[in-house]
Formats: structure tokens, C-alpha cells, sequence
């Protein structure tokens, strides 16, 4: 045991404070990602302030006040709905986003449970997400939530499989599936022959990298893939019916699945929680930090593109997913294969 | 030409008698129903700028049908001019497009003063052109911004109202008002310019032109934005003039003809040099280009105004109590939004005994149960957004 956890502690007491920490990660990453990227970034993208006044700092108490003020509200239901199936359906993608923390590693000893088949872990469950969706918008007895599931459904049905063409690229090059020793493969790796800063796979596989984030935005249903939640189309497709704290629900899972999704970027292809020269117990210290830059880099990346682009259509979307980045994807697959044989 | 017949070019698509019927009927009669869903986009949607409703027929997110529900902002403006005396008129019809009111305010002063024979000043001619293209520069502006908004972008929208927000400044300078000027008085203008006005204007038309700029490096040259916009309801000329859509619209689909160079000579638009633009494809791609280049037009024809500027007074001579002589008169304009017209009859009261006000609005929505058949549920968006409509316009 290392030293940051050197305390004697029984695996039932470790299970729980790690179970704990990462139920934590959702409200906080929520919170993180929200007021960074949602509330000041785009703001000043797009030349105004955003909130200043709340907390007295650059209004970065806002969301905890938003939250406050969503726990208060009444829980509302529409006539006709379903009533069980619409309260449960946030749970449900909030479940799913919870999942995927389990398996993301913060540093050597700093991971709840390494699995084996990790990334293979990750992407199923963070599908999940799709069944809650699914349920809110056809209990919520709305037309508008009707259509804003069923596109969701559709969208990341697509939009599964070229992400997992671009982890497959990383899988085949690391040689496992643990999402542990993919960040081993980077930190001990080289690039024909240089090695002092490992072998970060966005640099050997960049398309991949191109691809997961794009693929990623399409499951996050952030601009330009939006259709689900279209607010000028369906005003907020499955969660126009939603209010307090269900509403609350949705909006903590959305941001709280950016920071999963972005988590494993940043492990799958800048190294996660290593950095060069750093071992043992300093790895420790140091790697939820690290871990924590890399992600805000990809949230970053994945939230200008947000504020920045129109939205596509549903069948110009489909039409991306199979005609450019599957076969892009499997290319890329295929060039993986022959280096990997070849050097 | 019929407008019931498919004109070459335009994808043939198959009518279906069923799905035409008043649809806005058709939600609470069960019988009607067959299996489609039927959509209510509005008349709260943020899509529809206002109070427009849409009752569109989807099979899937394919539109079968569409009908707009209007009235739910009707004022009764048309009614209400026969009970007010002229120089309060105006303050009514301020209010109907209340994006470019000054606009809205010239064709109605020039019928009065036609009809009591009165010819406004040059200068004040001259800067009530200049407030007309302000007026247009500003509804543009926020245009090119907030098509950006309805097909997705977030960010173009604040960029619009930033930058419409320097064309009010000058347009509140000026009048004293941002929206609803009220300046316009029968034989001229309240007021003269305030000093410094000019200079400033041409500082600010200068950003403007910036202003166009970005919006065609941020907007009109994103693939996605062409991926939306290109090929979405395509108005053929012939259609679009049967319907009376006019405006940018109709240029937008080749028709040249604008208001300002073809109708009867008004303002100061026969001094001046501008061209009309056009473009050939009448999609809502088309619609946005035009109103672009508009823009930059109207800075032109701004920057040309200020150069020629004459001296002289605001004001001509008029009686102290305002009564029109008999007779009829009508004066239509190019507004921001298209075709603007009041047919004035007079009784020699100090009202109107009869004003009949052509919105241009109105006719360009009046294309909507044609245009929507067979799109998907999101270029219905694209196509609201591109037709350019203010509600206040279409209900008066």
C-alpha cells in the first residue's frame, strides 16, 4: 500500500470511501465543467460577462444557487404521463454516468476497480444512458419529448460504433483492455525509439483521437449533434416536461457524463493520470490533478465546438456516422493493424 | 401561372387531399385523425418569434401538412386609425413591425402629405432616408445573428444584438427613441440632427460593414450552416410573386425588383447609386446571402446620404391642426421585411376615414402551407427563421 492510503483500512472500508469519492464526482464535475465552460467560457465567447454577483467571486456560486433553487421547486407531472417510469428515468442516466467513474483510474493505487476489459466496461455502460432517455421522453405523454428521445435513440445507436473504432485503434496498440494498463502502455511506451515522454497515443493515433471526439459529442448530445434536446426546434426534446429536482437529474448527468467522457479521453490518448519523471507515491499525489488538466483540455476542446457550430440534421447525421467516420475509422484500424505487425 | 402546378426544378411532390384540411380543426375532431401525429409548433415556440402557430402533420419528422394559425396578436391597428387623428397615427404604427419602426412610419406620413399636397424639406427628406436604412441595417443585423440561433448556433445571436445595439444608439440619438422613434411629423421631422451625429454615424457604419464581415466568416461559411440551409424551401419566382412574398424574399429567388428603384420615386432613393441584389436559387441559403449583402448596401447607401446632406430646415410649413382633404391615396415602400403599403381614404377630418395597411410580412407567411409540404421537422425552423417575419407585422 502506498503511502497517500497507508491508513490499515479493511477492503470493505477502502470499497466504500473509494464508492463514495466517485459519487461525489458527479456533482462536482457537474459543477466544474457547468460554471467553467457553460457559464463563463461561452460568455465570454460570446462578449459578455456571465454571472459575477453570486459567491462574490466571478458568480461561481451560481449553480449551487440554480441547484438550491431546483430542490425547492415543485416536482410537477404532466396528465398523462407515466408516472413511475418518468421519475425513474433520470436515475437511470444518472446511474450510467456514476458506472463509468468505477473503472477510471486517478492514479497507480487510485481506481475503484481496474477491470480487466475497462474501456470494453466504460462504453457499455455510458450507454446506458440511452434507456433512460428513451423512458423520459415516452412517459413524459409529450409530443415534443416523443421526438427528442426517439432521434437520441437513433443518434447513439450510430454513433457507437466509430467510437468504438477509435478505441479499438488505442486497445490494439496498448494491448489490453484495462484502462490501468493503457496508461502504463503510454507512460512506459516510445515512439520508434524515443521514449522520454513515453507514448501519449494522440500523437500515434490522432485520427482516433479526432474520431472519439466527434463521436463523443454525437453520445453527449452536444452541438452540432444536439437533435435530442434541439432547444429551437423541440425547446428541450425528452426533458421539456422535467422540472426541479428530476430536471436537476438531467442536467448533473449531462455535464457529469462530459467529465466521464472527457476523463477517458485523457486516459485513452494523453497518458491519464501520468506524467514523465513522476513515480510511485508523487504518482499518487500528483495523478488526480494531472488527470483533472488533461480532461478540462478535452472538455475544453469538445465545449468550443459546442458554442461555436450549427446543428446538423438527424439524417445528415446519420449520414456522417456510416459514410465518413466508419470507414474512416476502420482505415485507421487497419493502418493500426499493419504498424503494429510491422515495427 | 397557377400556383397548384409544379414549376421544373422544384421536387414534385404528392398532394394529399386528407392531410389539407383546416388541420387546426382537424386537433379536436378524432375522426380526421389516421395516424399521423400532429405537432403544435407554437404560438409559444422559440422558434416562431412571437405568437405564430404552426399545426404541421408529421408522418415521423416529415412535415405532410402545415397550417398557420394567425390573430393571436391582433391589435386591431387598421380599426384603430379611424377613431385617431393623423399625427397620432403614427405612434400606432410604430408598433407593427417593431423591429424597423421608423420604416413603418414613412409610407403612411408620405400618403398624408401627398394628399394635403405637402412636400417635406430636403434635408429632411434626406435624414428621413438615412433612418429608413438605419432601421433596415439594424433589423438585418439581427437577422444575420439570429438565423444563426435557429439553426443551432448559439453564439452568432449575441454577436447580432451586440452589434445592432450601435445602430439604436443612433437611431435613440437621433429621435430619442430605440424602437419606436415616432419622429416623423406630417411635412417633415420633429427634430434636427443632434450634433456630432454624422461623424459618429460613419464610425459606426464602418463596423457595420465589420459587422457583415464576421457574419459571413462565422455564419454564411459554415458547412454546417450550408448543409441546413442549402436547397431548404426553395421558392420558385413565379410562386413566390403569385403568393406576394416580396422583400429580400422574393429577391432571393431572382426576382429583380425592389421598391426603392422600381415603384413610384420616394425618399431620397432616386439620388442615389445602389444596386439590387438577387440570387438565383430562392432557398433559405439564398434568403440569408441577400439579406447580407443588403447590409452592406444600405451602409453604402448611408455613407452616400451623409455625403450629400443639404442644409436648409425639418420642417415645412403646415396648418396647426392637421386635416386631410378628400381622397384616396396609396404609397408603398421596401421595407426590411418587403413590401410595406397604406391605402389612405380621407373625408377631410382630422382622421382617416379608412386605412388599409399591406404588411409585408403577412404575405411572405402566406407561402408557409406551400413551402413546408414534405420537409423535415427541422428545416420547418430553418425555413421560419430564413422568411424573416415579425409577428406584429403579420397580425397588426
Amino acid at each position: 500500500m502506498s503511502l497517500t492510503l497507508a491508513l490499515e483500512v479493511g477492503w470493505g472500508t477502502t470499497m466504500a470511501i473509494k464508492t463514495l469519492v466517485v459519487l461525489m464526482i458527479i456533482p462536482l464535475g457537474a459543477l466544474i465543467l457547468g460554471y467553467t465552460f457553460l457559464l463563463k467560457m461561452m460568455s465570454h465567447m460570446q462578449s459578455r460577462l456571465g454571472p459575477m454577483d453570486p459567491g462574490g467571486f466571478h458568480g461561481w456560486f451560481q449553480l449551487i444557487g440554480d441547484g438550491m433553487k431546483f430542490i425547492q421547486k415543485e416536482d410537477l407531472m404532466p396528465d398523462g404521463a407515466d408516472r413511475k417510469v418518468m421519475a425513474g428515468a433520470p436515475a437511470v442516466v444518472l446511474i450510467s454516468t456514476f458506472l463509468v467513474f468505477l473503472v477510471i483510474p486517478m492514479g497507480p493505487d487510485l481506481v475503484v476497480k481496474d477491470l480487466d476489459v475497462g474501456v470494453f466496461y466504460a462504453l457499455a455502460v455510458s450507454s446506458l444512458s440511452v434507456i433512460g432517455v428513451l423512458m423520459a421522453g415516452w412517459a413524459s405523454a409529450n409530443k415534443y419529448a416523443l421526438l427528442g428521445a426517439l432521434r437520441a435513440a437513433g443518434q447513439l445507436i450510430a454513433y457507437e460504433l466509430p467510437l468504438l473504432l477509435a478505441v479499438v485503434g488505442v486497445v490494439m496498440q496498448a494491448g489490453t483492455m484495462s484502462l490501468q494498463g493503457i496508461v502504463y502502455a503510454q507512460r512506459d511506451g516510445s515512439i520508434f525509439g524515443v521514449d522520454w515522454i513515453g507514448n501519449p497515443f494522440i500523437l500515434t493515433q490522432f485520427i482516433g483521437f479526432l474520431l472519439f471526439l466527434i463521436a463523443a459529442q454525437a453520445e453527449l448530445t452536444q452541438t452540432p449533434f444536439d437533435m435530442p434536446v434541439a432547444e429551437s426546434e423541440l425547446v428541450a426534446g425528452y426533458m421539456v416536461e422535467y422540472t426541479g429536482f428530476r430536471f436537476l437529474f438531467f442536467f448533473m448527468g449531462e455535464f457529469g457524463t462530459a467529465f466521464a467522457f472527457a476523463a477517458i479521453a485523457a486516459t485513452l490518448f494523453l497518458g491519464g493520470w501520468s506524467v514523465p519523471w513522476v513515480h510511485g507515491d508523487m504518482a499518487n499525489l500528483l495523478g488526480p490533478f494531472v488527470l483533472f488538466a488533461k480532461l478540462m483540455f478535452v472538455a475544453f476542446l469538445m465545449f468550443w465546438a459546442r458554442f461555436t457550430y450549427p446543428r446538423l440534421r438527424e439524417d445528415q447525421l446519420q449520414a456522417f456516422a456510416w459514410k465518413v467516420l466508419i470507414p474512416i475509422g476502420l482505415l485507421n484500424l487497419l493502418v493500426t493493424a499493419v504498424f503494429k505487425v510491422g515495427f | 401561372m397557377s400556383t397548384t402546378e409544379t414549376p421544373a426544378g422544384v421536387p414534385s411532390f404528392e398532394l394529399d387531399r386528407n392531410a389539407l384540411r383546416h388541420l387546426a380543426d382537424a386537433q379536436i375532431n378524432v375522426e380526421l385523425d389516421t395516424g399521423d401525429m400532429i405537432l403544435n409548433l407554437g404560438p409559444q415556440h422559440p422558434a416562431t418569434h412571437g405568437t405564430l402557430r404552426l399545426v404541421v402533420r408529421l408522418d415521423g419528422e416529415r412535415v405532410l401538412a402545415a397550417d398557420p394559425v394567425i390573430g393571436y396578436m391582433h391589435r386591431g391597428y387598421e380599426k384603430l386609425t379611424e377613431v385617431r387623428t393623423y399625427p397620432q397615427i403614427t405612434t400606432l404604427i410604430n408598433r407593427i413591425d417593431w423591429l424597423s419602426s421608423f420604416a413603418n412610419e414613412v409610407p403612411f406620413i408620405n400618403a398624408a402629405e401627398k394628399l394635403m399636397g405637402i412636400e417635406a424639406p430636403p434635408r429632411a427628406t434626406y435624414i428621413r432616408t438615412i433612418l429608413t436604412e438605419l432601421s433596415r441595417i439594424s433589423t438585418f443585423i439581427l437577422f444575420l445573428g439570429e438565423m444563426g440561433l435557429q439553426v443551432g448556433a448559439l453564439t452568432p445571436a449575441f454577436y447580432g444584438f451586440r452589434d445592432r445595439e450601435h445602430v439604436l444608439n443612433l437611431i435613440e440619438g437621433a429621435t430619442g427613441g430605440r424602437f419606436h422613434p415616432n419622429f416623423n411629423r406630417i411635412g417633415g421631422l420633429k427634430d434636427d440632427l443632434p450634433w456630432g451625429w454624422v461623424s459618429e454615424t460613419r464610425s459606426v457604419m464602418k463596423m457595420m460593414l465589420d459587422s457583415c464581415d464576421q457574419f459571413e466568416d462565422l455564419v454564411a461559411g459554415n458547412e454546417i450552416f450550408h448543409a441546413r440551409t442549402k436547397g431548404i424551401g426553395v421558392i420558385p419566382g413565379d410562386i413566390g410573386t403569385a403568393y406576394g412574398v416580396s422583400g429580400s424574399n422574393i429577391r432571393a429567388s431572382g426576382v429583380d425588383w425592389d421598391l426603392r428603384r422600381d415603384g413610384e420615386p420616394y425618399l431620397a432613393y432616386p439620388d442615389l447609386d445602389f444596386k439590387v441584389w438577387t440570387h438565383a436559387d430562392g432557398d433559405s441559403f439564398a434568403r440569408y446571402w441577400v439579406r447580407l449583402q443588403e447590409t452592406r448596401e444600405s451602409v453604402r447607401m448611408v455613407l452616400q446620404l451623409l455625403d450629400g446632406l443639404p442644409s436648409g430646415p425639418v420642417m415645412a410649413k403646415v396648418p396647426r391642426i392637421i386635416k386631410v382633404p378628400e381622397g384616396e391615396a396609396w404609397v408603398e415602400t421596401e421595407n426590411p421585411l418587403g413590401q410595406m403599403g397604406y391605402y389612405v381614404v380621407s373625408k377631410g377630418a382630422t382622421g382617416p376615414f379608412r386605412c388599409k395597411i399591406r404588411s409585408a410580412s403577412f404575405s411572405n407567411v402566406s407561402i408557409l402551407p406551400w413551402l413546408l409540404r414534405g420537409v423535415y421537422v427541422p428545416d420547418v425552423v430553418t425555413i421560419l427563421a430564413s422568411l424573416y417575419f415579425i409577428l406584429g407585422d403579420i397580425d397588426r
